[in-house]
């Protein structure tokens, strides 16, 4: 008896130490109460990481290669050629830096690099002698400031693209509010490009001189404007003038939860046009053989509406789809229909079948070629403004291990996507993405 | 066009929106749920940019900053 009451006696004892064992050397009660976003800093630690400060929070790479067969090429006047490789690769660098809890800031830096090769631009000359490859570089920059409390955020962007015989300056404006309960959000974005041109023709249409100086010299273009070039250059040859194309675009969304599976998203775009919007170096044949080049309305207005659905099905499937409809006022008018199914293996592993149906009906300008009239005032043979039907079907795989892809920490996710292209003209195309997720 | 903005309006509108609970979006939030297009499509909504006449409404180019219209 006298062991038990020795036991009972020791055990409590030691239980009394342990409740003290923290306070002697420790000052837990002293301590602030721990928010869930401030880090706790103890005393002796190296400085606190501090998520106010300027910090990467994701770069992204995505690299794509495009083939593509048909015979229908626009520089030859809806026959010939249109293979066409390009080699695509986009970089984005997203910064962030303020209190994730009220304000946050986000600098992403955009870098594209693309190289083509195009067999029919080949044909710009009459002989086929013209250059086939080219390069377009595209870089971006967007700030976005977000209030996590107000559920709103605000941003400007811009854009530049060059490539030989086209260059872009962009600008938006872009803006977005939650609702009260956060289960919608609206949002806007307003959007100028501002583009040049270059007045590349076909070898036999290379507009002669009607004013020469020595340092101006004066063309008159497809559509019946007079531009003026300067000369340059210790050869003395003519610059290649430049015709200005504008583009302003108002876009808005809405997107709403329905429910823990369900959400939708409602899209629509005003998009007003201006300027060159024909290309230079598209050739159109006329009834009776002979040649000119495309002409082109000044200016263009679309209208596109998107919806998209997404539904999580069971634990393991998603179900994307998107539908958009589309008017222009040159008597274009499109159906796109999208459906992928993503199937999840594991939480980390997902495969992603789709399908995309495209229909669009003929532009009032359009007609193959040796179909157009003189007497018209517009006239193309671009198969991008025909009648036709495309498919477009592929596979994604998506892979997000939590120890990072192939082991390595910083490559968060990784995806994969192949897809195969067809349209009713005979064109068809097939690509293969790669995008990498940094963290 | 005023028929798809009716009937998109008019689903968004008919369907019954739960609230839905911060802990309760973890399906909602899965990154392959996201209303926008994924990073790997990028270069594919560029090529049919420049193959039809048709763009816009997917957060992609409307027109612009390329030789495509």
């Amino acid at each position: 008896m006298k062991k038990i009451y020795l036991s009972v006696l020791g055990f409590s004892l030691l239980c009394r130490i342990n409740g003290y064992a923290q306070t002697k050397s420790d000052t837990a009660l002293n301590k602030p109460t721990p928010s869930l976003y401030e880090p706790i800093h103890i005393e002796g630690d190296p400085p606190v990481y501090n998520p106010r400060a300027l910090r990467v929070d994701e770069v992204n790479f995505v690299t794509s290669y495009y083939t593509q067969n048909g015979n229908h090429s626009a520089v030859t006047g809806g026959i010939g050629t249109e293979h066409v490789t390009d080699f695509a690769n986009a970089l984005t660098l997203n910064l962030v830096w303020g209190d994730a809890a009220t304000r946050k800031n986000t600098l992403a830096f955009g870098l594209g690099v693309d190289h083509h090769s195009s067999a029919s631009a080949a044909f710009v000359s009459k002989t086929g002698a013209s250059k086939t490859g080219g390069s377009r570089v595209y870089p971006s920059l967007d700030w976005t400031t977000e209030n996590a409390q107000k559920g709103t955020s605000f941003g400007i962007g811009s854009y530049y693209s060059g490539e030989y015989n086209y260059r872009s300056l962009g600008a938006d404006l872009h803006f977005s509010l939650k609702t009260h309960d956060r289960s919608g959000e609206f949002t806007a974005k307003f959007q100028g490009y501002f583009d040049h041109v270059t007045l590349i023709y076909p070898s036999e249409f290379i507009p002669q001189p009607t004013v020469t100086t020595t340092t101006v010299t004066t063309v008159t273009t497809a559509s019946g404007r007079t531009i003026s070039g300067s000369s340059g250059g210790e050869d003395g040859k003519a610059n290649i003038p430049s015709s200005p194309r504008n583009t302003y675009t108002a876009s808005f969304g809405y997107s709403q939860i329905i429910n823990s599976r369900l959400q939708v998203a409602l899209l629509g775009d005003v998009v007003t046009q201006n300027g060159f919007l024909s290309l230079p170096f598209h050739r159109v044949y006329f009834k009776g053989g002979k040649d000119t080049i495309e002409r082109l309305p000044s200016s263009r207005f679309k209208l596109p509406v998107g919806f998209r659905l997404n539904y999580f099905a069971g634990d393991n499937v998603i179900i994307r789809s998107y539908y958009r409809y589309y008017t222009d006022d040159w008597g274009t008018h499109a159906n796109t229909a999208n459906l992928e199914v993503a199937y999840k293996l594991s939480p980390f592993f997902s495969l992603s079948p789709f399908y995309r149906f495209y229909t669009q009906t003929a532009a009032k300008y359009f007609a193959p070629y040796e179909q157009n009239l003189p007497s018209q005032q517009y006239f193309t043979s671009n198969y991008e403004y025909a009648q036709f039907n495309s498919s477009f079907f592929g596979i994604g795989a998506r892979i997000v291990p939590v120890g990072g892809v192939f082991g390595w920490q910083s490559l968060h996710d990784l995806e994969i996507r192949y897809g195969h292209y067809s349209q009713t003209t005979g064109l068809s195309s097939d690509v293969v993405s790669f995008s990498f997720g940094f963290k | 066009m005023v028929k798809v903005l009716a009937c998109g309006l008019l689903m968004m509108s008919a369907a019954s929106c739960v609230q839905v609970k911060e802990y309760q979006k973890n399906k909602l939030n899965d990154a392959e749920m996201a209303l926008s297009n994924r990073k790997v499509e990028k270069n594919e909504l560029n090529f049919q940019s420049y193959r039809e006449a048709a763009s816009g409404a997917n957060a992609g180019k409307t027109g612009g900053g390329c030789g495509c219209n």
